[in-house]
Order: C-alpha cells, then structure tokens, then sequence
C-alpha cells in the first residue's frame, strides 16, 4: 500500500494497537479462554455505563500529566524512569499539606496544594537533572535509585513524621475533605464513579504542553538540545540550562500526575509496597501517543479502557487481569519496532493522501 | 556476638543478596558492550524466577538436592528465549534499545503470573521446598578465621557467581569472541569491515545477557523469595544495571559492585542484629544502597564509559 509520511505517523499506532490485541488473543486461545468474549465484556464495562466512563475518564487524567512529563524529559534526550518516585512525592506532599490545612478556605487551598505536590514532583526530578547537568551522572542510574528511596521515604515520612492525628492507622491518612477534587454534580452525572476536576486541568496542560512544545523558545531549546546537542551549544544554547529545565518540567508534570491520583481518586495517601504504577503506564502511553498532545489524550483514554475493562473482563469473563498488561506491553513493542511496520507502505504521490487519511480514521473508530 | 561470628553473618548474608546481581550483571555487561542497551534485565530476572520456581515445584521430589541448581538452568533457558524478543527487535528491526527493554519489563511480570494463574489457578505459588540452602566448603571451612567468615554456611551460587566473573572477564578481555564482542559495541563498521559478523556478535551478547539474567532471577526465587508471585522481582534486575555501570561494564567490576550492593541491602535486613546499628531508624538502612549508588556515581565515576555504540542501531549497508 502506498501512503504519504504523515499518514504513516496516524497509521503504525493503530496497527499497533490491532497487533497488540491480536497477541492478547493468540495467548488466550492457547490457555483457552475466549478472547471475543474477553474483549466484548471489556469495553462494556468500561464504556457501557456512566460508571465505567467515568471511571475510565478518572483512570486516563493522571496518566495524562505523567505521559507529558515523560515526553518533556525525552524531547530533550533523557529518559525519565523516575516517574513513579516523582508522582508518589506529589501525591503525599500535596495530601499531607491538605489534611494539615483542613480549615482554610478551598479557593486558597486548592492552588496551594496542587503547587506543593507540583514543587515535591519537580523536586526529585531535578535532583537527576542537576547531578546530570554537573556531573555527568547517567539520569537512568540516578532516576531509577531515587524511585526507591522516594518509596522508603514516604513510608517513613507518612509512619513517623506526620502527626499521628492526620492517620486513621500507620498504614493510611485520614480522608481529604475540604481540598477534595471531586465535585458533586460531575461524581453524579457519572454514576458515583471517582472521576474529578483533574480532567479539566489534565485538558488544560495537554494545551500548555502543545504551546510549550510548539511556540516558545524553551519548547525549541529542548527539543534542539534533544536532537543535537552539539548544533544547540554552537547556536548559543545552554545544554546545563536545559537539562536541569527540562527535568524540572517533567517531574512538575509527573508530580501533579500524584496530586490527581492522591486529591482526585483516593483522596487519601496509603503505604505504598512498589512503584506507583502511573509511573510506568505514563511512560507507555508517552510511547505509544508518539509525543504529541492529542496522540497522548489517545494513548491514555485507550490504556484507561484496557485497564478499567480488564477489571470487569474479570469478573464478568473470568480471565486474569494480567491479559490487559500483556495486550499494553505489546502495542508498545509494535509501536517500537515501528521500522517493520513501515516496510508494509511506501511512500506515495500527494493527490491521493485525502483517501487514506479516511481510511486511517475509520479503523481509529474500529480501534 | 562475637567479631568472627558478626562478620561471617555480615559476608554470608551480603553473598546470598549479591549472587543473583552477579549473575544478572555480568550478562547485562556482554549485552552493552556487543552495542545492545539492556534495560531488560528486570523482565528477563522475573521470567528466570517464574520457571525455576515452577520446575522446582514440579520435579522437586525426582531431582531431590539437585533441583535447585537445575532450576537455575531452567530459569536461564527461559531468561534467553525471552531475551530474544529483545535481541530481534533491536538487531533486525532497528528498535530502540529502551523501548524493546521496557517492553521486556512490562510483559515479563504479566506474563508470568497469568502463567502462574492458568497453571495454579492462584495468583502466588507454594513455597518451594528444594532451596539453595546454606553451604560450607569442605576443606577451606576448616581454616582458623577465614573459613568460618568465608567458607562456612555461605551461599553457593554465589561462589560459583564469582568464579564465573573471573571466566567472563577473560571470555571478554583476552579471547578472539570477546575482541569481536567488543569490536560491534565499540565501532560496528569498522568490525564489519573486518569481516566480523556484527549481527551475530550482537546476538551472542543478548542472548548472554538472557541467560545470566534468568540464572539470576532463578537464583534470587530458590535461595531467598521461595515461592513466585507479582512481588518476587521488584527492582533486584535495576540495581544489576546499576552494579553493571557501578562496575565501570567490566564483569569483575560489576561482581565487586554486586557484592557491596549485596552487603548495603543486607545491612537493612540483618541491621537488628548488630550491635550499634540497632537504634538507626530502618529508613537509613533501607535507603542507603540507592542513596550509596548515586553518590558514587557523582563523585567516583563521572561521565559514563559506556562502549561508544552502545545503544545505537547497526544498519548494513548493501
């Protein structure tokens, strides 16, 4: 088949996608489970009532901001694997200084402690930037040792330094009330699912990661320092500068991927055993969103399905969950191995570009 | 307790959490210098510990003292098949090293255990009963001092982890496959243009690194987690990396590094038993490994050393 480049951008995601559901499907058939059956209740529960949409819409918002946080950091050439330390210390800070803050008044105490839980996340992300910055540390090394010690931490932080009064038992917080980001009129119109105003504020930065990215000077440094950091330093660009301004934004964004999960769904903070999952899942939704603000809103909306679903899959099914991590970790390796899936279409003349990009929509619907 | 008894605790315990990082990062080392990046390890370590635990449990009762070390073997076998979704995705299809590594971390422990849930119909399996178990050697155990330190209920795995290092180091430094090796992760047109065959060094260092990483996860589930679930390899496959870079990608290097990442892990296990560090909030203890990692790679190591094209793509041109 013959496509033009840019539909070739549109087209490997979605034969990703098919692809990964197929190996989802080839692995149940052989334990013999049914997958049409597997796949039929999945996305009934997920899409098939107010419920489940809400809650996949809940799933979705803070894979949004770790997913931008992961693209920031990758634009500018550094692989962030400290999501998960960088989310957990957001979510913490920010519902550790909401409990202590219990009587001020909400329009006051909601910036406020999203910007602490921002500040925590970008914190511990810049530890890894300055270190790479000044020292030349490996920022995988640093960002993968300080996931660990943010898990320790907190558990130790929560256990012994915070009063005894915030805790209803070693192991969780009391309950956010005043502070909370779920609304009554948006919780009812979906159901009583979990969904909050992070939606809002995850459309909001999917914009101001578009503009960032796009059209101010600090996108295009780092993106210039990404492609060619020798070329940047001769057209006057601080590499340093950008290390360190890059990390800080994408552990900002990662930090308040923590503040959604911990203000938003649980409303609470609760001994952590492993990384926080939205970590790794922001990374491959980055992945499969192939960087750009509307491919993550995709990527993190069909990841939400998956997981959400899986859950109802079942129950309603019976087939272990893990069935949908194998189906994530799939799409991500035909995503990566993008150079195979290319070889399938040349590139063609530009008159019939119109005919594919209709094509290339309706199989997005099909996925 | 006295001072041999507390350091033949401190040494046996620091061999027993080092031996599986051993393992795991020589193989990580012979993968980043034939040019392939392996963040993977992890994933590769949890489908090592998945089929050893299995094949433990199965054939326990027919190997008897033997099943452990054939379980290794197993979990290597394994570890290697997995590897080679790594192996042909960034060799053949010219993916990036990692992405097809974090797939290798994302599908590994999924997979494992919706494995464990077909076969056992439960998410965690038994304990097995066939373990490594202590070991003392039979004529050095008898050495005043020294052996009881050393040689007397100690880890056997990791013995053999460190003999192995040795054989790698001269495997990688001072025969014609280890030059080769090398010679793809240092400058792949130059090798080729020698009539190395650059795809198949590539492949020798992946599959290398599959195979240790599995004995690894193997050795990690039959000598100190006992059974398999989704929380047996948490991060163990990580701090191998670390270690491997920590070792400066020398396999000797990353063995000493796997034994004092050993030592800092165990020290928050045993710490309550030694005097003095009793009244240390477990907290240090639990975080000073990592903390340890960082600030030696700040002040003692610098700027990474990695083989030039470690991470880069070979394309032969036709």
């Amino acid at each position: 088949m013959r496509v033009s480049p840019k539909a070739k951008n549109i087209l490997v995601p979605i034969i990703a996608v098919i692809a990964g559901f197929l190996v989802g499907a080839v692995i149940m058939l052989l334990w013999s489970y049914d997958p049409i059956e597997a796949y039929s209740s999945m996305f009934q529960s997920a899409l098939g009532s107010m419920n489940g949409v809400g809650e996949t819409i809940r799933e979705a918002t803070p894979l949004i901001f770790t997913a931008i946080g992961f693209q920031i950091a990758s634009a500018a050439g550094f692989f962030n694997i400290g999501l998960p330390g960088q989310a957990q210390a957001g979510w913490l800070a920010s519902v550790w200084f909401a409990l202590a803050n219990q009587n001020m008044p909400s329009y006051l105490l909601v910036p406020l402690e999203i910007i602490i839980g921002v500040v925590a996340g970008a914190v511990v992300a810049g530890i890894a930037g300055v270190l790479r910055a000044y020292f030349g540390t490996n920022e995988v090394i640093v960002t993968i040792m300080l996931n660990y010690v943010v898990l320790y931490s907190c558990q130790y932080l929560m256990q012994q330094t915070m009063s005894s009064k915030l805790r209803i038992s070693t192991d969780s917080t009391k309950t956010v009330v005043n502070g909370s980001l779920q609304v009554g009129w948006l919780t009812k119109m979906f159901g009583y699912s979990r969904i909050n105003t992070g939606i809002f504020m995850a459309i909001i930065a999917l914009v101001i990661f578009w503009f960032l990215m796009k059209k101010t000077t600090t996108g295009f440094e780092i993106k210039s320092v990404g492609l060619n950091p020798f070329a940047s330093r001769y057209a006057g660009m601080s590499a340093k500068k950008n290390i360190i301004v890059s990390m800080l934004l994408s552990g900002a964004f990662a930090g308040m991927g923590g503040v959604i999960q911990g203000l938003g769904t649980y409303q609470n903070y609760f001994t952590q055993t492993a990384s926080v999952d939205i970590g790794f899942d922001g990374m491959s939704v980055a992945l499969l969103g192939a960087g750009s603000a509307l491919g993550i809103f995709l990527a993190a909306l069909l990841f939400s399905i998956l997981k959400i679903g899986g859950l109802g899959m079942q129950t309603l099914a019976g087939i272990p969950y893990e069935i949908v991590s194998i189906v994530i970790a799939a799409i991500i390796f035909f995503v990566g191995i993008k150079y195979v899936i290319e070889l399938l279409f040349k590139n063609k003349t530009p008159q019939t570009i119109e005919a594919t990009g209709t094509t290339g929509t309706g199989k997005e619907g099909e996925a | 307790m006295s001072i041999v008894s507390m350091l033949a605790l401190i040494v046996s315990s620091s061999l027993v959490y080092a031996a599986p990082m051993i393992f795991t990062s020589i193989g990580g080392a012979f993968s980043e210098h034939s040019g392939i990046v392996n963040v993977g390890l992890e994933g590769i370590m949890t489908m090592g510990a998945f089929a050893s635990i299995v094949f433990n449990l199965t054939f326990a009762h027919t190997f008897g003292n033997a099943t452990p070390w054939l379980g290794a073997l197993v979990g290597g076998i394994v570890g290697l098949l997995f590897s080679i979704l790594h192996a042909v995705a960034t060799v053949n299809w010219r993916a990036d090293h990692i992405i097809s590594g974090t797939v290798l971390n994302l599908m590994a422990s999924p997979l494992a255990v919706f494995l464990i849930k077909a076969i056992y119909n439960k998410g965690q399996t038994e304990n097995i009963t066939a373990n490594f178990g202590n070991f003392s050697f039979p004529v050095l155990a008898q050495i005043p001092i020294l052996g009881p330190i050393f040689f007397e209920n100690t880890s056997a795995p990791a013995w053999v982890a460190i003999v192995l290092a040795i054989f790698m180091w001269w495997l990688l430094y001072k025969t014609r496959f280890g030059l080769r090796l090398r010679a793809s992760g240092e400058n792949p047109q130059a090798a080729d243009t020698m009539g190395v065959n650059v795809y198949a060094m590539r492949y020798a260092g992946v599959l290398i690194s599959g195979f240790l990483g599995g004995v690894g996860g193997a050795v990690f589930a039959q000598a100190i987690s006992g059974n398999f679930s989704v929380s047996t390899i948490v991060g163990q496959g990580f701090m191998a990396l670390a270690a491997m870079i920590f070792g400066k990608w020398d396999p000797i290097g990353a063995m000493l590094s796997s034994i004092f990442f050993g030592f800092a892990q165990s020290l928050s296990i045993i710490g309550n038993q030694l005097p003095g560090f009793s009244h240390i909030p477990s907290v240090y203890l639990q975080i000073a490994p990592y903390v340890i990692t960082i600030l030696v790679l700040v002040l003692f190591l610098g700027k990474s050393v990695a083989p030039a094209a470690d991470g880069q793509n070979y394309i032969k041109s036709k």
